[in-house]
């Protein structure tokens, strides 16, 4: 069929330029290098303090990027197909509320403790960040589980996050300038704070929420036409809503955790794969996020680290216009 | 066939249908009726096992529904419910194949066997050369006919509908009626769907049954039927 070979044919061209952003994602930064002096670096023929910034800064930092673009994309195309609604995005459960909420506590909620605000981060902002995350979403899961419809839970969710958020702006407000500063930087996110055994963590969960996403493809896909419809063809809504919920968690928590609350992207992507391929098909759509989701992260990295700015601040600048074009798409 | 007994059902604390017994034939199309809020909805998700009746069987083929497992119940009832369907992106064809869930494996892949049902469907309908169309660029009631045609690739004994014939023009609704009768007829299925249409109801189908709380009418008289929708003989 000419559609399954044009499937493949996309994804060839976008698992090429990938590789290719990969690369050029690493020869930007404060020292600028060339495509062969990374290449020769990452072999280590270069002298050792090119090697140690590309084996250790650089080539840590483009795999968090490949890492976090793919799995907040897959997480925002589960949000999406889950509640049927083109502009829900990893986040609308709260996860990034909670995350925020856990940092917020420990950085600070800490130093009004009395241990200082250095003192503490070094302890892990990422613990803090995942363990809030997560402690939302079992309160979700918890509400979900007596809720029939889906329609309830998202607004249950934004509500909570909504709260949660309040509090935090309550904790922002009691804290001292130090505190308060380390806590809105890790608001704009990061993808250069991750440390090589932290990499590996975040490698771990990824893929565990990635594999769980698979488990899930089927009952997601049939949950596209609506929790009723989705009952009616086999789907146990409630074990298949906990295995969503688990894998979402595993991939914007864990990612939110290690490089802050990052916008735009999970909601974006889905929707850039399904026209680029003309499928709806989360068959299609998943591994289409892995790869497209890994392609923004990289250029969004690019863009940051050349122009100086938070990534948080390049995802909404070239995400909006794409949830612009949503919107206006979606306005029949 | 569908058999009830001693079913009651309730929405909320309203009793909508309280002890009634009967059956629903199979190789026959039989139009639920009754007034808005009278419970043919609540009925019809009783029956198709989405929700749970609030007294009393539901026996498929013999079989009770509240015992089977949800793989089970989905290869015995479809559902065509009243939501409308308008997935960009996302072709006839896809729709369609998603009813071979019960059949296929764990990623939902079809065989062979599969993608002749689902062109098989789409054929009975009258909508093979739509395959290959996306849901967001057809109208109501050819969205309506793929939905269907879903439920045909389903391959159960059973399909239930809700209002089908609803966001259809006139001539729609008739050609959809006889459709589903034919379905009926042809496939040996109970087909069983709720609508406001009397004459489509009472031209179309092959049995009538009236929601009129509490009660669960089988094969009403045309008297009965007059009353609860104050119909009066003008001269």
């Amino acid at each position: 069929m000419t559609g399954a070979g044009r499937t493949y044919r996309l994804f060839a061209i976008l698992l090429a330029v990938t590789a290719l952003l990969f690369v050029v994602d690493m020869t930007v930064g404060s020292t600028s290098l060339s495509i062969v002096a990374v290449w020769d670096a990452l072999w280590g023929d270069a002298d050792p303090t090119t090697v140690k910034i590309v084996r250790s800064i650089r080539l840590i930092k483009a795999l968090v990027a490949v890492l976090a673009g793919a799995a907040l994309s897959v997480s925002g195309m589960q949000m999406q197909t889950l509640f049927r609604n083109p502009l829900a995005g990893p986040y609308v459960l709260g996860i990034s509320s909670g995350a925020s909420l856990g940092v917020a506590l420990f950085i600070l909620g800490a130093p009004l403790l009395g241990a200082s605000a250095v003192q503490v981060q070094s302890l892990g902002v990422a613990g803090a960040a995942w363990a809030g995350a997560a402690a939302v979403l079992l309160v979700i899961a918890a509400v979900s589980a007596r809720m029939k419809d889906i329609m309830v839970v998202l607004i249950l969710g934004m509500m909570f996050s909504s709260g949660v958020g309040a509090v935090v702006q309550v904790l922002q407000y009691l804290s001292r300038e130090e505190a308060l500063k380390s806590f809105v930087v890790w608001t704009m996110g990061s993808l250069g704070e991750v440390t090589a055994p932290q990499l590996v963590i975040l490698a771990a969960a990824v893929a565990a929420g990635l594999l769980t996403g698979i488990a899930a493809l089927k009952p997601l896909n049939l949950l596209m036409l609506g929790e009723q419809y989705a009952a009616t063809m086999g789907v146990d809504l409630r074990r298949s809503r906990a295995v969503i919920f688990i894998s979402t968690t595993l991939l914007a928590g864990t990612v939110t955790a290690f490089c802050g609350p990052i916008g735009f992207v999970g909601l974006a992507v889905p929707h850039v794969v399904r026209t680029m391929f003309g499928n709806a098909d989360c068959r299609v759509v998943m591994p289409g996020c892995i790869v497209l989701g890994a392609c923004t992260m990289l250029v969004c990295d690019i863009l940051s680290k050349a122009g100086g700015i938070p990534i948080n601040a390049v995802t909404a600048l070239l995400g909006i216009p794409v949830v612009v074009w949503i919107v206006l798409k979606n306005r029949n | 066939m569908v058999e009830f007994e001693n079913l009651t059902v309730a929405h909320g604390r309203n009793i909508l249908v309280e002890n009634a017994s009967g059956r629903f034939n199979a190789a026959e199309a039989t139009a639920l009726i009754g007034r808005n809020g009278a419970g043919k909805s609540s009925l019809l998700r009783v029956l198709a096992g989405i929700d749970r009746p609030k007294d009393g069987t539901v026996r498929v083929a013999g079989k009770d529904l509240a015992s089977m497992s949800a793989a089970e119940r989905a290869r015995t009832v479809a559902f065509v419910t009243t939501q409308r369907v308008r997935i960009s992106n996302l072709s006839c064809a896809s729709v369609v194949g998603m009813g071979r869930a019960p059949y296929t494996d764990w990623i939902g892949r079809l065989s062979d066997a599969d993608r002749r049902a689902v062109e098989a469907a789409l054929a009975a309908v009258g909508m093979s050369d739509y395959a290959s169309r996306t849901m967001d660029t057809m109208s109501d009631g050819e969205c309506q006919r793929v939905m269907i045609a879903r439920a045909l690739a389903q391959d159960t004994p059973v399909i239930l509908l809700d209002e089908p014939t609803s966001f259809l023009d006139l001539p729609g609704r008739y050609e959809l009626a006889g459709l589903l009768s034919g379905i009926a007829r042809e496939g040996g299925k109970t087909v069983v769907y709720s609508t406001h249409e009397l004459d489509i109801a009472r031209e179309r189908c092959d049995a009538i049954a009236l929601v009129d709380p509490p009660l669960l009418v089988m094969r009403p008289s045309a008297d009965t039927i007059c009353k609860i929708f104050h119909i009066t003989d003008k001269k």
